[in-house]
């Protein structure tokens, strides 16, 4: 990659007023570093991983909003987890975790158990126990 | 308390931190350098672990290995402390701190909160150093960043004991012996040969054979998983190649720099040549990425479109057979 080719492109860096180090060659053909703003296909690709979890989000929302699933589903969602990141946050085997995601379970389930969800998540019991409220 | 430390941007965040702790301790040593001596270049495939939903690509070893590699063949000494209690990780930092030791950490990203939201994934093999502390806050040297910032002790915690793949569990680091002498020359050959075999290692998974392992099964997911799946492991695979970090071209451009430094070093002109045969490679990855951007942009799902670009990876990857096939007669 030439210096003068690097790409400028609007991406997610350029929003916060960021760049990136990379390194390209200039006129001589010798390496120096240089910095970039973004480029457009990987901010697509970056795109289509947020529009992705996006729906993943919305998908839980409706599951627990119609009792499928209990709202540990949909923090865990809104937090970019999945269940083996979720299960080592809060200390318990993945089966315990996916058993806590049954509306029923959930319902039983103690304040001490909800609270290793509820640090994990950084809301408050109440928040996680009536989440259809809001 | 504030250590003498000075920030210098890198592209990636292992290397860069290396670079700058080793600066910091009157051993001028690049980022490339780090790079190459450490065998930072890597492919590997792992379809048996889901990365973000998708089966993991990586373009570079564990975490941890390239500064490990380096030290070992330079003949540094590096202390490395994990911690299973948070008090004492604390204690530890600020031990150092107080000694006026700049340390390295191995931190999670998600809780990065000076990253653009789009960044914040759950991916635990950040490196970042920490050179100060105020009432607050740490004083962070994050070496992806254009300048020096903060986190709360809070946010510093949280960091340090993320959680899921690649722990930290508080990890620091730091240099404790550097020697009077390197032999840098000795090193530079080390990490080439290194790098050599494992590009060309015969395991399915790894270096070119891997990369057409990959090829094989792009050419596979558009039936198998469907239109959105496939587009979306596309998109990964995009990311892991050209997110911040890899300095572009899954790290082919911090390489070629490393082999013309190497160059000069070992007064080797073959090198430089193979420098810029590297360059051209790099531009190939990213033509790569940008035919394969096309096709997550337009949620193709044309099983010719997932065969060119796998024809594109096999291609890249003959490619580099033949690349690390010279470069390894040439260090001979």
């Amino acid at each position: 990659m030439k210096k003068d080719e690097v790409p400028q492109d609007k991406g997610n860096l350029s929003n916060k007023n960021m760049k990136e180090l990379v390194y390209a060659t200039d006129e001589n053909g010798n390496y120096t570093t240089t910095l970039s703003t973004g480029w457009e296909p990987k901010t697509i690709a970056l795109s289509n991983s947020i529009e992705e979890i996006s729906e993943r989000i919305a998908i839980a929302k409706a599951q627990v909003n119609n009792n499928e699933v209990s709202p540990i589903v949909y923090f865990m969602e809104y937090c970019r987890m999945d269940i083996a990141i979720l299960s080592s946050y809060v200390g318990m085997w993945q089966w315990q975790v996916k058993r806590h995601f049954k509306p029923k379970v959930f319902a039983k389930l103690s304040d001490k158990i909800l609270l290793k969800y509820t640090k994990t998540f950084n809301i408050s019991i109440s928040e996680l126990r009536n989440f259809k409220t809001h | 308390m504030e250590t003498n430390f000075t920030h210098h941007q890198s592209a990636h965040c292992e290397n860069g931190v290396a670079s700058n702790l080793l600066k910091n301790n009157g051993l001028n040593i690049s980022e490339p350098m780090v790079f190459g001596i450490g065998s930072g270049l890597f492919f590997v495939y792992l379809p048996f672990l889901k990365v973000n939903y998708a089966p993991a690509i990586s373009y570079r070893p564990l975490p941890g290995l390239i500064f490990n590699k380096l030290a070992k063949r330079l003949r540094l000494k590096i202390k490395r402390q994990k911690f299973s209690n948070e008090v004492n990780a604390v204690r530890a930092l600020d031990e150092n701190l107080k000694n006026n030791i700049p340390s390295g950490l191995q931190v999670g990203v998600y809780n990065l909160t000076y990253f653009p939201d789009e960044y914040r994934f759950h991916f635990n093999a950040h490196n970042l150093v920490v050179y100060g502390k105020t009432d607050t806050d740490y004083l962070i040297s994050d070496p992806v960043m254009e300048s020096v910032t903060t986190l709360t002790h809070d946010e510093l915690r949280k960091v340090r004991f993320a959680k899921g793949a690649f722990a930290p569990k508080g990890q620091i680091y730091y240099p404790i012996l550097i020697p009077e002498k390197i032999d840098l020359k000795g090193a530079i050959i080390k990490g080439i040969k290194n790098t050599c075999r494992d590009m060309l290692a015969p395991v399915p998974i790894i270096g070119v054979r891997g990369m057409r392992m990959v090829a094989r099964q792009i050419r596979k997911w558009p039936v198998k998983h469907g239109t959105k799946k496939a587009n979306h492991y596309l998109a990964q695979m995009v990311r892991m190649q050209e997110e911040i970090g890899t300095g572009g071209g899954g790290f082919r451009f911090i390489y070629a720099a490393f082999l013309q430094e190497a160059s000069v070093i070992l007064e080797n002109e073959k090198l430089k040549e193979l420098s810029q045969e590297m360059t051209a490679i790099g531009d190939l990855w990213r033509d790569f990425a940008v035919e394969a951007s096309r096709i997550y942009k337009n949620r193709s799902s044309k099983e010719d479109t997932y065969n060119t670009i796998a024809d594109q990876l096999v291609a890249i990857s003959n490619k580099e057979e033949v690349f690390f096939k010279k470069l390894k007669i040439a260090i001979r």
